[in-house]
């Protein structure tokens, strides 16, 4: 499925791994109870978790330094344990790699992923990729300081989502 | 802001700015959007309904229902008539004032809307977060900024939660929802211990304020009594705390099943200690200069306010009391309709709209046009909705109140009954609302007009009456000194009566008393326990005070006497 970045549409050129199937070379995301496995790989590629609503970002934090990439997940939308997952991984962790969203989520939510720390959502199926656009683009103002860090606007506790 | 806009601050609420118009007109575009797309089939009805509960818009039994957030319950005369504009052109001519302190319209079509929601951002106002899991309209004292026992007026700081929780990116898909309540008094009139969270400020040193936390209160299916978790709060870790205490609740708050989904049942499944070490972890943890509210943040919204002209006036209690003695209907009203105001001279005056037979918490376009006219000439332009469904009109000269009664009265406004018998709560019930069980609103009717009665209600003394239709105790049943809970037996509406409900600082949990009966033997058993109440209680007893001493046993003998 396309991830959308950036306001850009760009390639997924991760794997996920199979289950029961070794891990494959190159770039490759594996579910948390295979990160041992995923650190102990040889050879080429980077390594990303893929992280389920109940899983405890805290258990990323010996790993974190060699994760490229760390993807929450949305069985439904209205799960909203991935934002704070995400907001975790940037705020108690400090992690500065690629976090992704992925699962059954709605360009609507598109602004609140962002500011949680999200970089890239995998756009699901169906959902149409100009929405996502149009998401990007369309808000100005936040009334909250957010894992951003984005530009006070001088009233109250607002903050510029653009600079 | 040149100075002479400055005295065109609205009093008791927050002005926007141009910023804050930018931001409602976006999220108005964002909602047309929403609904263009829904109305051509682009997002399902499941995809469509938490975007459209996020600004309020409920789909009940027969239409539409569209909840209008009035934060803090106070609101200005302009934005009183911007919603009787509402009711008359989008809706049948009236409204329906909630336990939120926010009014909703029942009958309203999807496709207007929008164009609604441009209304209401004229008038400064939206309907964002007034549904959904997310935290709602955060709600404060009736009688703010004018009450003789406050400490501070609790409004700016309830706006300042109001603009952090506006559509936070973290904590707008919760559990479940999420009500926080402020008090600026010792004496809670918010029933702050029945919410996910109450505030109760008080002033700490260097002029700043701090909060009591009390959390995981709430009614509902499961009513508790929330637990104090610090009563030191800083001020400035307002926003960092409240943020550490929803992290929790978003992580761990139950998904499973959406009736223990409140952060009530977590904090009774972790217990006090385990929830409040939790809560502290978090806060230790995060990165608490990034969230830190100044007090020049906190001055620079309440700059934003305007506040009232005070006259300076002798104290107006004597020529009142004269006004009194030669009219006992205006001495009756005064008696349960004015509260005391901290500025001699002044009152704060509630406008019950529940009259007798009446619908509680109803006012018709025409009714509010009216209220706002009043709060123009009476009452720096400001009017309040409050938790109990009536009007507040918060700084009246007292010798002005005669007048304000003799209109209020004429319009159908001027029922003596605040705080008695008749001042009932009740929720929408089956007449409007798809969760119901049973009406709530003609049992409501047949018991404000069975006591209708001035002077029996004022016999009766102060008690609380709240009406649910279903479990999820929307009417606050279980806080009532007397509940009502609508039920259903067999494919019959029933109604189930719990007594000794509260919810002051002594808060308490309403008891079942018995078996369900119908709507008529319910007012009958009723009528029957006021008359165990009037027999048994001792001199200045009120009804919750003897049910305490008593027990339930001669109520539930009485409500169950089949003469």
């Amino acid at each position: 499925m396309p991830l959308f970045e950036n306001g850009q549409i760009t390639e997924n050129g991760w794997q996920l791994a199979q289950e029961g199937v070794a891990l494959p070379e190159g770039d490759v995301l594996v579910p948390l109870s295979r990160l041992a496995e995923g650190l102990g790989r040889n050879g080429a590629g980077r390594l990303g978790v893929v992280l389920e609503p109940a899983d405890r970002v805290e258990s990323l934090r010996e790993a974190l330094p060699r994760l490229a990439l760390v993807c929450v997940t949305f069985g439904s939308f209205r799960d909203g344990r991935a934002f704070s997952q995400a907001r975790a991984l940037r705020e108690h962790l400090g992690y500065a790699g690629t976090v992704r969203a992925a699962g059954h989520i709605l360009p609507d939510q598109y602004e609140f992923l962002l500011r949680c720390g999200v970089s890239q959502v995998e756009i699901p199926q169906g959902s149409d990729p100009a929405v996502w656009q149009a998401a990007h683009t369309r808000f100005t103002i936040a009334y909250q300081p957010s894992v951003l860090d984005e530009k006070p606007e001088g009233m109250g506790l607002r903050r510029w989502l653009r600079s | 802001m040149p100075k002479f806009l400055q005295s065109k601050l609205p009093v008791g609420r927050y002005a926007y700015d141009e910023v804050d118009r930018a931001f409602l007109a976006q999220r108005v575009e964002q909602f047309r959007d929403q609904v263009a797309r829904r109305l051509s089939g682009a997002l399902s009805e499941d995809e469509f309904k938490p975007l459209r509960l996020m600004n309020g818009l409920y789909l009940q039994l027969h239409a539409y229902m569209l909840r209008v957030a009035i934060p803090y319950g106070t609101l200005s005369a302009e934005q009183m008539r911007a919603l009787a504009h509402v009711a008359r052109r989008y809706d049948r001519g009236y409204g329906h004032f909630t336990t939120r302190q926010n009014i909703q319209f029942n009958w309203i079509k999807l496709e207007d809307t929008p164009a609604i929601l441009d209304v209401l951002a004229d008038a400064q106002m939206h309907a964002i977060q007034t549904s959904g899991n997310c935290i709602r309209n955060v709600t404060s004292d009736q009688f703010a900024g004018a009450a003789q026992d406050e400490v501070l007026d609790p409004r700016v700081h309830a706006e300042i939660l109001r603009q952090w929780s506006t559509l936070h990116p973290e904590f707008t898909f919760l559990p479940r929802k999420f009500k926080i309540a402020i008090s600026g008094s010792a004496q809670d009139r918010v029933a702050a211990r029945f919410h996910d969270i109450g505030l109760i400020a008080r002033m700490g040193g260097k002029g700043r304020p701090v909060f009591e936390v009390i959390v995981g209160g709430g009614l509902g299916r499961t009513p508790i009594v929330g637990v104090s978790l610090r009563d030191d709060l800083p001020e400035e870790d307002l926003i960092a705390y409240l943020e550490a205490v929803l992290r929790v609740y978003n992580e761990f708050g139950r998904r499973d099943n959406m009736y223990k989904a409140r952060i009530k049942i977590l904090v009774q499944a972790l217990g006090r200690e385990a929830f409040l070490e939790k809560v502290n972890a978090e806060f230790a943890a995060m990165d608490r200069s990034r969230y830190r509210l100044p007090p020049e943040v906190v001055e620079a919204i309440r700059a934003r306010f305007g506040a009232p002209a005070f006259e300076t006036l002798p104290d107006g209690a004597e020529a009142l009391a004269a006004q009194c003695r030669a009219d006992r209907a205006f001495a009756a009203w005064v008696g349960t309709n004015t509260h005391p105001h901290k500025q001699p001279g002044y009152c704060s005056l509630t406008v019950s709209c529940k009259p007798a037979g009446g619908i509680p918490g109803d006012a018709t376009a025409e009714q509010m046009d009216l209220l706002a006219d009043l709060a123009d000439q009476y009452s720096f332009g400001e009017l309040r909705i409050t938790h109990m469904q009536n009007v507040v009109l918060g700084h009246v000269r007292q010798d002005r109140l005669f007048e304000v009664w003799q209109m209020l009265r004429a319009n159908g406004l001027g029922t003596a009954n605040v705080g008695l018998l008749t001042d009932i709560i009740a929720c929408p019930g089956l007449d409007y609302c798809s969760l119901a069980n049973a009406r709530s609103i003609p049992i409501a009717q047949k018991l404000s007009a069975r006591f209708a009665d001035t002077t029996l209600q004022q016999e009766i003394g102060q008690l609380r009456l709240n009406i649910s239709g279903c479990i999820n105790a929307c009417g606050h049943h279980h806080a009532g000194n007397i509940g009502i809970l609508g039920v259903d037996k067999r494919g019959e509406e029933a109604f189930q009566i719990t007594l000794g409900g509260s919810s002051g600082d002594n808060a308490s949990v309403g008891q079942i008393l018995g078996s369900a009966m119908s709507e008529d033997e319910t007012v009958d058993a009723i009528a029957r326990i006021i008359d165990v109440y009037l027999v048994r209680r001792t001199p200045g007893e009120r009804f919750i005070e003897t049910y305490r001493r008593l027990g339930a046993a001669p109520f539930k003998d009485a409500a169950y006497a089949t003469v």
